[in-house]
């Protein structure tokens, strides 16, 4: 599967420098079977990594958690100011836009994981059983997982514009009186933007399917035939089945997208009334003249929160796989 | 037997990653900014004969139009300015970083409270020297715009324009409209144009800022200049009955907007007007840059916000003034002051205006006899105004605006019902963010 070659990587690349050790036939002993240029490939090949996520990773997200505490105008250290929970409370009851916020990235995730899902992996089931011209559906609906987010925005709101878009010309929604806003109202415009965003996790999703499906054994199949399974017999009880690990993927990978929204509802229409989502506030906050860099750095805590309680059970749930296997 | 774990931990990382990097990354900006930018900008800086300058006119019309005028201050002083432009919105953006850092001697900028915020945080050079010698070319409004809060100069005014009522003159003649001087004329003669089959008012509120002009207009209108400051500036309070008055004024209008305006940008807006299909639309003279027909531009005029309250009259115009500032700590300090004193001069704006005509020269003593007849009655709408506003963005806190009043025009110009509700949710929001210094 995709997952393990990803795994051996690493090693196959590990590999060769110790290998290469011995045929130059350095003297014996544990204590020599690095040479001294392997053991300075392999500092750097880790200290380099490591010094890089630890700069970028760690320190910056503790950086951010303090500073959630603070507020800050971003100019001259000693303006950093400690105000305790203050940035939080405020959040929590006043800010008009951070509740919506969250609704809206919960909604991101369930209708990602409710449409395009399964109309993914129905794409893939489609593709795995050799129709003609499969590569070329592949490529079609795999398309849209190339394109930039920036770029899918920006084709899909000339396709809502109200005025001069596709949509309204063609229905002849684009005269006074019978206005639709699916760009400003807030009652179509997270919907109209969760369009665009199926089409894209579709084919991300087809793929991963399509991955999935090729690692299952067809002798399964065969099996299922022979007992006279129909066809969605054999998928429902057997194909699916085995693509539990696929799900997995599937899941964290859609948990991440609803979560890291952003760059599509930015470029479509800046997080209006109706489609806010935390990426955003924290965006629009932190960045700036006179940014309030305490505020935007509390609410991105409460996103990293909201990502850790969907990764610790993940975790752990691997973590307790692996001990039992 | 890998189960996910390889592909499973790897993956998520990525989001979380961007977004600790995103956040952590704002936050050691601060620090690694000025690191960076030690690297830009700082080649030329023994250099005598030469001054540096930071630009945000990034679109090639003002860009031309200011090197047009570098190119002349270097003819007659044989000193060059290097010019270090950058994407206007992104010079924005990153102007705190900038300033902290090691910024160009002289850099482009807005008058009004977003100069005076970086005046006070000791992020520019006072000017007062400049101004002893280009004070007499400038209107005593414009002397106001450029000090900061503790009546220093820090500012040189190049260039200004109004915020007005655009219509097409040919659609006024022809169904014999009337331009209206008080509001109830101008209610009327909505009421008309809905009759006729036009959009009265047309309206983009996408971009979130067009709407923050109107409620300007109704405001000072309404409540006067000084309300209006006090209102900007964080002092009276948001839940005020004048504030009420003014939304409640608003929304006596709203219905013969332009609909589904959240979903507009400006320049949709403004092609409606040019299309005929509208009949007036409330923006900047900038409107003009979508007429790029010669004959729809020498059709379109424009007419001052109506009269509200007779105790005010029309007497505040809107004419945000973009100009320039010296940074904290100039590396050709004398040459610096030399080019700003040479900026403030009316040649200085008549180079700029002979590339960009949209606008209108800041200094009173410049030759206006090229101007356009749209440039004509911008020029006697801002000398003659008792008062001059910039922009609500302007005159207020940048982070107020952005974060609180923009997302909220936007909920009253789609729904104007909850009223009260949104007022004081802006007033509780004001508070804190006025209170964090």
């Amino acid at each position: 599967m995709t997952t393990e070659t990803t795994k051996e990587t690493p090693e196959a690349a590990a590999v060769p420098p110790s290998g290469a050790a011995p045929a130059k036939k350095v003297p014996q002993g544990h204590r020599r079977l690095l040479t001294r240029r392997d053991r300075l490939t392999l500092g750097l090949m880790a200290g380099l990594p490591t010094i890089l996520h630890v700069a970028l990773v760690w320190v910056t997200a503790l950086a951010s958690i303090a500073l959630a505490f603070t507020t800050w105008d971003g100019i001259g250290f000693d303006s950093i100011k400690w105000v305790g929970l203050q940035n939080f409370k405020e959040l929590f009851e006043q800010n008009p836009q951070f509740w919506p916020a969250v609704q809206h990235n919960v909604i991101w995730f369930v209708v990602l994981i409710l449409i395009p899902t399964p109309l993914g992996l129905f794409l893939a089931v489609q593709l795995d059983k050799k129709i003609r011209f499969s590569r070329v559906y592949q490529t079609a609906f795999f398309l849209p997982v190339v394109m930039s987010m920036a770029v899918i925005g920006f084709v899909w709101q000339l396709i809502y514009n109200p005025d001069t878009g596709l949509i309204n010309s063609i229905i002849g929604a684009n005269e006074p009186g019978k206005y639709i806003d699916w760009i400003g109202d807030p009652d179509l415009n997270l919907w109209a933007i969760l369009v665009a965003a199926s089409w894209r996790h579709a084919g991300y999703m087809m793929i991963l399917y399509l991955a999935g499906l090729k690692g299952v054994d067809p002798s399964l199949r065969e099996a299922s035939a022979l007992d006279g399974a129909s066809e969605w017999q054999t998928f429902k009880n057997v194909i699916f089945p085995t693509l539990r690990p696929t799900n997995t993927v599937v899941l964290v990978v859609t948990i991440i997208e609803a979560l890291r929204a952003f760059d599509l509802v930015f470029v479509f229409n800046k997080g209006a009334e109706g489609t806010e989502l935390l990426s955003i506030l924290v965006t629009n906050n932190i960045i700036g003249e006179s940014s309030r860099i305490g505020y935007g750095s509390a609410i991105a805590v409460v996103l990293l929160l909201i990502s850790l309680v969907v990764i610790i059970p993940y975790l752990v749930a691997t973590f307790r796989k692996e001990r039992r296997a | 037997m890998q189960h996910f774990s390889p592909s499973g931990l790897s993956l998520p990382s990525p989001s979380r990653r961007t977004l600790l990097r995103g956040v952590g990354g704002a936050a050691v900006l601060g620090a690694g900014i000025p690191l960076l930018s030690a690297c830009g900008g700082s080649g030329t800086a023994s250099d005598p004969k030469t001054v540096t300058l930071g630009s945000k006119a990034s679109d090639p019309v003002p860009k031309k139009a200011f090197a047009d005028i570098y190119a002349a201050y270097q003819k007659k002083s044989g000193i060059t300015v290097d010019v270090n432009t950058k994407d206007s919105n992104t010079f924005q953006e990153q102007i705190n970083s900038y300033l902290q850092g090691t910024p160009d001697d002289v850099f482009t900028w807005f008058a009004g409270y977003r100069m005076q915020f970086f005046a006070a945080k000791g992020l520019a050079t006072p000017i007062d020297d400049v101004w002893k010698t280009i004070g007499g070319n400038f209107p005593e409004a414009m002397h106001k715009l450029s000090k900061g809060e503790d009546g220093k100069y820090y500012f040189v005014p190049l260039y200004t324009y109004p915020w007005a009522i655009f219509y097409r003159k040919s659609v006024f003649k022809e169904k014999g409209y009337e331009v209206p001087t008080k509001w109830d004329d101008f209610v009327a003669l909505c009421k008309q144009m809905k009759k006729d089959g036009l959009v009265p008012i047309a309206f983009g509120d996408k971009d979130a800022w067009p709407a923050l002009g109107t409620f300007d207009q109704i405001n000072f209108r309404a409540n006067g200049y000084d309300f209006h400051v006090d209102l900007m500036a964080g002092k009276a309070a948001w839940t005020d009955a004048k504030v009420r008055k003014a939304f409640d004024l608003w929304a006596e209008i709203l219905p013969y907007h332009q609909e589904g305006a959240v979903g507009r940008t400006w320049q949709d807006a403004a092609q409606t007007l040019a299309s005929k299909k509208a009949g007036m639309y409330l923006l900047g003279t900038f409107v003009a840059q979508q007429f790029t027909n010669k004959a729809d531009l020498d059709d379109l005029d424009f007419f001052a916000f109506p009269e509200i309250d007779p105790a005010y009259g029309q007497d505040t115009v809107e004419a945000p003034t973009d100009g320039f500032m010296m940074s904290k700590s100039p590396k050709n300090k004398a040459e610096a002051v030399k080019l700003l004193q040479y900026l403030g001069t009316p040649d200085a704006e008549d180079i700029y205006l002979k590339s960009d005509p949209s606008v209108v020269h800041a200094s009173t003593k410049a030759d206006t006899s090229s101007y356009t007849p749209l440039q004509k009655k911008a020029y006697d709408m801002i000398s003659g105004a008792k008062s001059l506003t910039q922009f609500m963005d302007r005159d207020s806190r940048p982070d107020f605006t952005s974060t609180v009043m923009q997302p909220a025009l936007q909920k009253f110009v789609r729904d104007p019902k909850g009223v009260d509700s949104l007022l004081s949710s802006i007033e509780r929001q004001k508070k804190t963010i006025f209170a964090s210094g």
